[in-house]
């Protein structure tokens, strides 16, 4: 048997609650890696995220400051931590905490030498709600119709272009349906006072929708990719169970995405297929969803495969994946002593 | 004003009050004023105390131990 | 035995809903030194509140930016924004570094001149010229930016009257794809307007058109509208040039970057979500490196950059009045500085930190000023080390506009310092006394005598 190389890594988004981080499920991923032997640090925000508390899966895990703090206040944080446990990689699951870890990237490994795996900056905003129509144009991946507003007095014009069902967007989060003007209005004022300018108004699209998690080597080879689709989702939208796909045009369209934006890191593209057959992109988020250890269970280790990547290995892509494994969420009851919680929030570290 | 019986405060400055659930953190100074309140010591020697061992004046202390004792009472870990 | 050092007392909610921010630590360094200057010191020497300007932070910047634009193009020139900050010694620091002047009013221009800068460095721009004003420029063959229609007409009249043939650019505004759009300021080119100025003033053959000049917006967060302005404004010179066989010798972008400050409201702070220098600088160059451009014939590149540049370089140095406590529980903070003098409170969240050793308790508050109007509030929302009356602050990055748009109100505008590159400081602003308010004051007579006995 050989020897597994030993790893320290630092992961994010431990909220492993109803609408779960992909934290735990990229961790309990590299735990069961073949070729890592992995020591787990746990970064978190709050004191009750649920993975601070799994010993088993999170070997030590530290408060980091809120995104909102800044660069300077992560990488101070950072640098205490890589002197306790000389950190290797470090993969980041949050979308709020990207921007920092980006802008780090080079610091961090020039400083402390830690390794990360993330998207570039240009790839991180050309995804963006707002620019992933023209993203789709450039890519040649069909993205349903949208354009940004900015003003409630641009809206009837909209209805030369588009037809009801109309999709409302926020700029950064929350979409809403409209069927007739009046609600085009309300959304408008309603996502405004909350995300600000612009809205993105998109054309709904019929259909089902299908997911895929999938990871870029920033060269433009896909490494791996597993389409999903959600059999039953909570009532805020989330998956609760889902299952693999059989869908060759499906991985297509992720790898030619890939190909063509070099995408660099782990990813979750989000699809409507209408009963065309036409796959329309909806959303591309910048890290593994949540449901990753599907993939794992499918027979492609992305996590491992990224670590790999982070470390300067050249890998081959995965080629197959098990069609019809499924995955289905439960929630367990963690029973915790206040002592934990007292040194999570007292002294921001928790073995 | 007495701290609460039931009041658990650690080393570390954590405070939990088992008949809410709620739980606070405290500086040092505040910890050791909750121990002297513990210790049934009253305004003026606690007072006394803190003038003997910090670098404060008596009426900078006065307004911030008004204050502190306000914070407490409101978060229910003293009572008149 | 010498006595421990107090902090006061606090005692702070764990929040099982949202934890804690920070976790126990805080995002705060205490500022005990600026540029090696102890701010206690300087509060001493010349009071609180109190402006100090970092001369080697400009000059960094200044040079970070110009070499930004200058490894990119070949051909650059910055133009100091007098509006973000005309105190002169800071506008001659800009000059020494190779800035020309760029003014929007007949006061700044005056300044301008009185600093030494010659009037052929000098760009005009802004909506509001008189008569004389425009003399004055033409008379020292300044670089005039027309505005609006009027004022081209009022142009062509005085250039009659004084006989001489002005340089002049005309301002164009254009969609960039950012909201909002600033069309108030110049011609608009996708109407058509821009054209029709630059018709105007290339048949009249009374003034010399050598540029094009636009001003897309303010902290701009995509550098990508540069990119979109340059190509236009390209693109317009090589119309001009293949129309009427002149060449449009440059191509001024205005200023418009943002400073690392962080904008109210916005989740990321502003030294993660602003553009590098080096990503405007792409942007822009090869824009213009795209246009229709021979080598030798790339027009000048003037950049009115001013908030980018001085942001950074000026802090503001003030003290704890007073502690309070809220009625719903939270800190209150009153500083002896307000939106009077800091402005810039209305726009950012501007970072704030504690000028002595603390210990890394926090409490949840607000800032407030000293004035008494409710509108007053320097910070919404921070988390701060409990500090005490007496203690001392430094607020960072408000080297912009502050010290031009601030108000004498309700109390007087305080000193302003620059730190030398050898740490030596110099007082370059006097703060404001009684006597020169009531200088420019006039009493009638009648109204000189009163009894209230």
């Amino acid at each position: 048997m050989t020897v597994k190389k030993q790893l320290t890594i630092a992961v994010s988004g431990l909220n492993n609650i109803d609408s779960p981080g992909p934290g735990i499920p990229v961790i309990r991923a590299l735990k069961e890696s073949t070729i890592f032997d992995v020591r787990i640090i746990g970064l978190s925000y709050e004191a009750l995220e649920p993975g601070l508390y799994m010993h088993n899966l999170v070997d030590k895990s530290y408060q980091v400051p809120f995104p909102s703090a800044g660069t300077d206040a992560l990488i101070e944080r950072i640098s205490y931590i890589h002197q306790c446990e000389n950190i290797a990689v470090i993969i980041p699951n949050f979308d709020a905490e990207l921007s920092n870890f980006m802008k780090l990237e080079p610091r961090l490994l020039a400083e402390f030498g830690i390794k990360m795996f993330l998207p570039t900056q240009d790839q991180f905003d050309e995804r963006h709600k707002s620019n992933l129509f023209e993203f789709g144009l450039k890519h040649g991946i069909k993205v349903p119709y949208s354009k940004m507003i900015f003003s409630t007095a641009e809206i009837p014009a909209l209805l030369n272009e588009f037809s009801f069902p109309i999709v409302v967007k926020g700029k950064f989060y929350e979409a809403y349906v409209a069927y007739n003007i009046e609600q085009i209005h309300s959304y408008f004022n309603k996502l405004t006072s909350k995300w600000g300018l612009p809205i993105i108004i998109q054309q709904y699209v019929f259909g089902s929708e299908v997911n895929v998690t999938a990871l870029g080597d920033g060269n433009g080879n896909a490494i791996g990719a597993v389409p999903m689709r959600k059999l039953y989702i909570t009532d805020k939208g989330k998956a609760w169970a889902g299952i693999s796909l059989d869908d060759d045009k499906l991985v297509q369209i992720a790898n030619k995405l890939i190909a063509s934006s070099k995408w660099r890191g782990g990813m979750e593209l989000e699809f409507i297929k209408n009963a065309e057959n036409e796959y329309y992109l909806l959303e591309i988020n910048p890290r593994f969803p949540a449901w990753v250890y599907l993939a794992k269970g499918c027979g492609q280790n992305h996590p491992e495969a990224l670590v790999r990547m982070a470390l300067g290995e050249t890998i081959t892509p995965f080629k197959h994946y098990e069609v019809g494994k499924m995955f289905i969420r439960y929630s367990y009851d963690l029973v915790v002593d206040l002592k934990e919680f007292e040194q999570i929030s007292t002294m921001g570290e928790l073995s | 004003m007495k701290i609460k019986k039931n009041i658990a405060i650690s080393e570390s400055g954590f405070i939990f009050n088992p008949t809410t659930g709620d739980s606070f953190s405290t500086n040092p100074i505040g910890f050791e004023i909750i121990h002297l309140l513990k210790e049934d010591k009253n305004k003026d020697e606690i007072k006394q105390t803190i003038l003997n061992r910090y670098a404060v004046d008596e009426s900078t202390f006065e307004k911030d131990f008004y204050d502190f004792s306000t914070l407490l009472q409101n978060s229910q870990i003293a009572e008149d | 035995m010498e006595k421990l050092r107090y902090e006061r007392p606090v005692v702070k909610k764990l929040n099982t809903g949202m934890m804690n921010k920070f976790g126990t630590r805080t995002e705060y360094n205490p500022v005990t030194h600026i540029d090696g200057v102890s701010v206690k010191g300087l509060i001493e020497k010349y009071g609180s509140p109190l402006f100090v300007i970092s001369e080697r932070t400009i000059r960094q910047t200044y040079q970070d930016c110009k070499r930004a634009f200058t490894n990119r193009y070949p051909r650059v020139q910055m133009a100091w924004s007098y509006k973000t900050n005309y105190i002169n010694a800071v506008c001659n620091v800009f000059h020494q570094e190779g800035s020309w002047a760029e003014v929007v009013s007949g006061f700044e221009y005056n300044k301008a001149l009185q600093n030494g800068v010659p009037g052929n460095k000098i760009i005009f721009n802004g909506p509001d010229k008189t008569d004389n004003d425009l003399k004055l420029a033409i008379d020292h063959n300044s670089l005039i930016h027309i505005d609006h229609l009027d004022e081209l007409y009022r142009l062509m009249e005085i250039t009659k009257e004084v006989n001489k043939r002005p340089r002049v650019a005309i301002r164009v505004n254009m969609d960039t794809g950012v909201y909002p759009m600033w069309d108030r300021f110049g011609f608009n080119y996708e109407t058509g307007q821009a054209w029709d100025a630059i018709n105007k003033i290339i048949l009249n053959d009374q003034m010399d058109l050598v540029g094009l000049h636009c001003h897309i917006g303010t902290f701009m967060l995509t550098a990508n509208a540069y990119a979109i302005a340059a190509s236009k404004l390209a693109d317009l010179a090589y119309h001009i040039h293949a129309k009427f066989n002149k060449k449009i010798s440059y191509i001024d972008l205005g200023g418009g970057f943002a400073s690392k400050n962080t904008l109210r409201g916005s989740y990321l702070q502003g030294n993660v979500s602003s553009p590098s220098f080096d990503d405007y600088a792409e942007a822009i160059c090869s824009a213009l490196l795209n246009a229709e451009y021979s080598k030798q014939e790339l027009p000048l590149l003037i950049l009115e950059t001013g908030r980018a540049l001085i942001d950074d370089a000026g802090s503001l140095c003030g003290t704890v009045l007073a502690n309070k406590r809220l009625s719903d529980g939270r800190r209150a903070t009153i500083m002896d500085f307000g939106v009077n003098i800091l402005f810039t409170s209305f726009w950012y969240e501007h970072k704030l930190s504690p000028a002595q050793e603390f210990s890394h308790y926090t409490e949840d508050g607000v800032v407030y000023g000293p004035l008494c109007m409710n509108i007053d509030v320097i910070r919404e929302n921070i988390t701060l080390p409990p500090m005490k009356k007496g203690d001392n602050v430094v607020v960072h990055s408000v080297g912009a506009y502050n010290m031009t748009q601030w108000m004498q109100f309700i109390a007087m505008r305080p000193n302003v310092v620059m730190i030398d590159m050898d740490s030596k400081v110099h007082l370059i602003r006097n703060k404001e006394t009684l006597e020169y308010i009531n200088n420019i004051e006039e009493m009638p007579a009648y109204l000189k005598e009163f009894n209230l006995s």
